[in-house]
């Protein structure tokens, strides 16, 4: 503590420089709080995917549907716990850009595979109890300033037996996530409704979700499941849910490589920018670091000093940037809906916190080994 | 002129003469070499300094005096000889080692002053307290001593910038005293003051020698400076030449 005021004082020396240092590591620190955010975003579905759960479509494609009857065959397998099924709805709600994931679904099963959708009880049995009632998460009661008893009108591609393309429902529940990586953003009727109502593909299911007793089986038990169905007209593909949802986040591209090289390009500028900045601030005080050596600073303590020089230019900077970052993202999706679930995971802050010492350190090792090295006698003879 | 009597220490003789030999400084020599140019810049040096002394180091330019100079405070090695100060061999000290003794036994005046400008006069001369186990306040206590010595406790948060040149070598000279040093170091204190300047740090370094008994070794091209000390030492191409008493 006692050096910090010899620290302190030499950052302050060029304060123009050490201004546009700092904000170019903000900039930086806040480039990579915000696509942390967005990255994990477009990945917080393989993220959330359980371990223990399968996921099987049809074979061809995920758009073709699958036997209602499928659902007792699969119960029968061995290693199989329990299924249920969802069926893509695909409507809006009131305008096209009021997209969101709805989805019918048998409810009681469904909440049981995923145990991670908190709602009240009293809510949860006024659902299954009413046929045209549906859930949604809390995201989505929030967006569209939703509450329970609401009428919620989904059009949609369906068309009903009246010729109607417009769906009705009751909400009957909201839930809550378990964590916060939880999916809120869903929103979830009885697909009996739906078939019941709809002119075709009556007693077919969009998908099936399997939990599994062990998840280290997966693939054997995939394979089965595979083979239960092979040469039959709807021929099925089981995965695993994380393989489900990693192929379905590769239709959008590899967000997370493009953000990574993105930010490895920033970095890279970055340390060369504060490298720079702490090598002209070292040349330009060989004599005072020759002086601090005449009083008796050894060269290790030289050493440390610029290197802390380093670290502070870096940890404000950084920290700055990380805060702002945090800020901004607490203001929500910025795509109004593209990317509901946006927040900063713990161990992208914890990363950034240690790319802040990095960067301090390799930002300041050369200058500080140029400043240990310094031979007294030479540098004030250069003076 | 006398004869140099480099050799042999003086002794205490009577009531505020220098007493024990502080430096000795044996058969030294220094080379550097430039490319394949071999420069003998002290060839076989002895000197000793009492404990109490105020010695003057004279001679042309070149002829090694600051060599000498960084060679007693431990910032350069010599190539052959002993350098001994307070009894303990400096020239065969590692790096470290030769940094924890500057911090305790040294005191260095430039002649340029050399102030750190982003820091206030108290805290440049606090720089060589930050090395010693003391506290803050303790430190504070030591600052302002020693800015009172030099007469400038009232400049204590001012910048080097904003003090003369005369003021700016008091504060070195200040950082110099400040953790008590054994031995004051001054290459030529007073090449870069007008007149009046220079006979104020003059009778200052006068002043830490009789009133406070400190040890000064002075580089100095100019006369009048080096008659204000106890004795001066001429130095011509690297090798003692006479000695004169004051």
């Amino acid at each position: 503590m006692k050096y910090l005021p010899l620290i302190w004082s030499n950052l302050r020396r060029k304060r123009v420089r050490t201004t546009f240092t700092l904000l170019s590591i903000l900039v930086a620190f806040l480039l990579f709080g915000y696509l942390a955010a967005v990255s994990n975003a477009f990945d917080i579905g393989v993220k959330i995917s359980g371990v223990d759960r399968l996921v099987m479509t049809h074979k061809i494609s995920i758009i073709l549907p699958l036997p209602l009857s499928y659902q007792d065959r699969i119960e029968q397998v061995p290693g199989v716990v329990d299924v249920a099924n969802a069926t893509w709805f695909g409507g809006v709600y009131q305008d096209p850009k009021n997209f969101f994931a709805q989805m019918a679904v048998d409810p009681e099963r469904y909440l049981r595979l995923y145990p991670e959708f908190l709602i009240p009880e009293a809510q949860k049995k006024a659902w299954f109890a009413d046929r045209t009632g549906a859930i949604c998460g809390r995201y989505l009661a929030d967006r569209f300033h939703w509450k329970i008893g609401d009428r919620i009108p989904i059009t949609a591609p369906w068309q009903q037996k009246n010729g109607s393309n417009s769906w009705e429902f009751t909400l009957d529940g909201i839930y809550d996530g378990a964590t916060p990586s939880t999916d809120v953003t869903q929103f979830l009727f009885h697909w009996k409704y739906l078939d019941e109502s709809r002119i075709r593909r009556n007693g077919m299911v969009g998908w099936y979700i399997i939990r599994i007793a062990h998840p280290d089986q997966a693939p054997q038990i995939a394979a089965k499941l595979d083979a239960l169905f092979a040469n039959s007209d709807n021929e099925t593909k089981t995965s695993t849910e994380k393989a489900f949802m990693q192929g379905f986040a590769k239709q959008v591209g590899n967000i997370g490589a493009i953000i990574t090289a993105i930010l490895t390009v920033v970095f890279f500028i970055i340390m060369i920018v504060a490298g720079n900045t702490m090598m002209q601030s070292v040349r330009e005080r060989v004599t005072e670091l020759a002086v601090l050596k005449t009083v008796g600073f050894s060269n290790g303590l030289i050493l440390a000093l610029v290197l802390c020089e380093s670290l502070v230019l870096a940890v404000v900077g950084g920290a700055l940037g990380m805060g702002l970052a945090w800020l901004l993202i607490s203001r929500g999706d910025p795509t109004g809906g593209a990317l509901p679930i946006f927040y900063m995971p713990g161990e992208s802050a914890v990363l950034g916190v240690a790319f802040i010492f990095l960067l301090g350190a390799a930002a300041g090792v050369l200058p500080a080994l140029q400043a240990m090295r310094l031979r007294v006698v030479q540098a004030l003879r250069r003076a | 002129m006398a004869e140099a009597t480099i050799s042999q220490p003086q002794e205490a003789t009577a009531a505020g003469q220098p007493s024990g030999a502080l430096v000795r400084v044996r058969d030294v020599h220094k080379v550097y070499t430039r490319g394949s140019q071999r420069i003998d810049v002290l060839q076989g040096v002895n000197l000793d300094v009492p404990r109490g002394d105020f010695l003057a180091l004279m001679g042309p330019s070149g002829s090694g005096k600051t060599t000498l100079l960084n060679l007693l405070a431990g910032l350069d090695r010599p190539s052959g000889g002993m350098v001994e100060i307070g009894g303990e061999r400096i020239d065969s000290m590692g790096e470290g080692e030769l940094a924890r003794w500057r911090s305790r036994h040294v005191g260095f005046v430039f002649q340029l002053y050399n102030l750190l400008p982003a820091l206030t006069a108290e805290r440049n001369v606090e720089l060589p307290l930050l090395l010693a186990p003391l506290s803050s306040s303790e430190r504070k206590r030591h600052v302002d001593a020693a800015l009172a010595v030099v007469g400038l406790s009232d400049r204590g948060k001012h910048y080097p910038r904003q003090l003369s040149g005369g003021q700016e070598q008091r504060v070195a000279i200040a950082r110099a005293i400040v953790g008590d040093p054994t031995l004051l170091l001054c290459d030529e204190p007073t090449g870069d003051l007008d007149r009046k300047s220079e006979e104020e740090i003059l009778d200052l370094l006068q002043a830490l020698n009789r009133s406070h008994g400190k040890t000064i070794v002075m580089v100095t091209h100019n006369a009048h400076a080096a008659a204000c000390a106890r004795r001066t030492v001429y130095l011509n191409k690297g090798q003692l030449q006479s000695e004169a008493m004051q």
